[in-house]
């Protein structure tokens, strides 16, 4: 939610403030998310494990990168090409949003398949991250709207996400590792008492 | 002489009754993508109101039995810019309103070829109905953002010897409109002798921010504030500003033109400083970093 509350002051340059380009960046937002639902919940089906699950982080964190360091090469060009600003600005979203909002899309259902162990429990831990991602948002969107655009440039606080996102995917690698290695231990010492 | 008091008294009262009796009529409201538009006329006096609930100030008055004089300061004083470039032969204007502005410019230069911008369609049909404005040979308004007119504008090496940026958004002029970047985009459109008249508010912290940005861009500015207006205009041009005498002199030439519109171009050279009353320790706004609606309210 912060890259699209930013996603309107990048493109303004380009394609202005007129309701067209937030219409443009919502939609390929939702359309990206939805494509991201639809692979990450096809993904978890095939041996999902932690490491995939970072791999999303920081796949999005470095297809995140491009909208700070390319965004006017990527906008000049749809500029030149497309007159009308609406559809302008629509592939303007496209080419600068459209992959990493779909990887982050990847990570709700993931996420889903990683927590839920029995039938039972699959509505309250779906239920569960659904909340906890809607929050996420609602907060991104108001610290970012009301507070990071006063105190920081837009490439900073982007580039704060690209952190925040890479931090995020090496944390759950770091975990993983911990736990993996745990376990490999408790089956060392179950298997020297079985002998 | 204590009974004659009372009387006039009276008569004042009874005038003041009368006055908020002329009801103001809504002539039309509409709500646009951007916008609650109302027209409101008072007696003779036709007003263009935008966000009414807000309590927003009047963006156009129009006097319908007299309407080539014009009505508020603001857009008298977008006139100034003739104390820079008297002749203008192409200007834009970047915010329609209820279009009487670009009307008495189309009138004052027949010739001159004038191109407004204006992103919102319901502004520029409620201007067509209500507020007399006409398209012709000379005078067309595209509906566009003024950022994206201005670029491509650049792009085909458009020049214009008369910008006026008077595009305001909800709350203030739209941030893209007030960044470094665009003020370099608006360099590129004009013409050597070009003068840039640009309608801000004297107000607010924010007013600090903008000068620091116009100055970094254009250098030296001619800060323009009348005592009874909020309104602060900023006139530039891209060679050094000239000295007050030739403004005055200026003024002397062009002022009896000038008087059916209202406009007492006579009184503005001495309003026209280049005195620096504003914090210059602020920050420059850009693409990168133009919060100005917070600023505003800070």
């Amino acid at each position: 939610m912060t890259v699209e509350m930013l996603g309107a002051r990048i493109m303004a340059p380009y394609f202005g403030g007129s309701i067209s380009v937030w219409g443009s960046l919502i939609t390929v937002f939702m359309l990206a998310l939805s494509v991201g639902y639809l692979i990450g919940g096809r993904l978890s089906t095939r041996n999902p494990n932690p490491k995939t699950f970072a791999l999303f982080f920081i796949g999005a964190a470095i297809s995140s990168i491009p909208i700070i360091i390319f965004a006017d090469a990527i906008m000049r060009p749809i500029f030149l090409i497309i007159e009308d600003p609406r559809y302008g600005s629509l592939f303007a979203s496209i080419f600068l949003y459209f992959i990493p909002t779909s990887i982050l899309g990847m990570i709700s259902p993931y996420s889903v398949r990683l927590m839920v162990d029995s039938h039972e429990h699959s509505g309250h831990m779906a239920g569960l991250l659904f909340f906890v991602s809607t929050i996420g948002s609602a907060g991104g969107t108001l610290a970012t709207s009301f507070y990071f655009v006063l105190w920081f440039d837009v490439n900073q606080i982007l580039g704060g996400a690209v952190a925040v996102l890479l931090l995020a995917g090496c944390v759950i690698l770091l975990i993983n590792y911990l736990l993996q290695k745990r376990a490999a231990h408790a089956q060392v010492s179950r298997y020297e008492k079985q002998t | 002489m204590k009974n004659k008091l009372r009387l006039l008294l009276l008569l004042c009262g009874l005038m003041a009754v009368t006055q908020t009796l002329i009801a103001a009529e809504v002539i039309h409201e509409e709500k646009s993508l951007y916008r609650d538009i109302n027209v409101v006329q008072t007696g003779n006096r036709r007003c263009l109101i935008f966000n009414v609930h807000r309590g927003d100030r009047n963006q156009t008055c129009l006097d319908v039995s007299n309407r080539d004089e014009l009505i508020f300061s603001y857009t008298k004083m977008s006139f100034a810019g003739l104390l820079l470039t008297p002749q203008p032969k192409k200007i834009l204007i970047a915010g329609l309103g209820g279009g009487t502005l670009p009307l008495a410019f189309n009138d004052l230069f027949p010739d001159a070829q004038i191109d407004v911008v204006e992103v919102d369609q319901a502004v520029v049909n409620v201007a067509k109905e209500f507020f007399f404005f006409e398209e012709d040979a000379n005078m067309s308004v595209a509906v566009n953002d003024a950022r994206v007119f201005v670029k491509r504008a650049g792009i085909l090496g458009e020049k214009y010897d008369y910008i006026i940026l008077d595009a305001f958004g909800g709350d203030y002029i739209p941030e893209h409109l007030l960044t470094q970047e665009f003020l370099e985009e608006v360099k590129q459109i004009m013409t050597k002798d070009a003068v840039l008249v640009a309608n801000t508010f004297s107000t607010s912290r924010f007013y600090d921010h903008e000068s620091v940005t116009y100055q970094r861009v254009f250098g030296e500015f001619f800060n323009f504030k009348l005592p009874a207006s909020g309104n602060r205009m900023i006139i530039t041009q891209l060679d050094p500003l000239p000295p007050r005498g030739n403004l005055i002199t200026r003024a002397q030439s062009l002022a009896p033109s000038l008087e059916k519109y209202g406009v007492p171009l006579l009184e503005y050279p001495a309003r026209l400083s280049t005195r620096v009353d504003w914090d210059m320790s602020r920050r420059v706004l850009t693409d990168q970093y133009a919060p100005a609606n917070l600023l505003q309210n800070n």
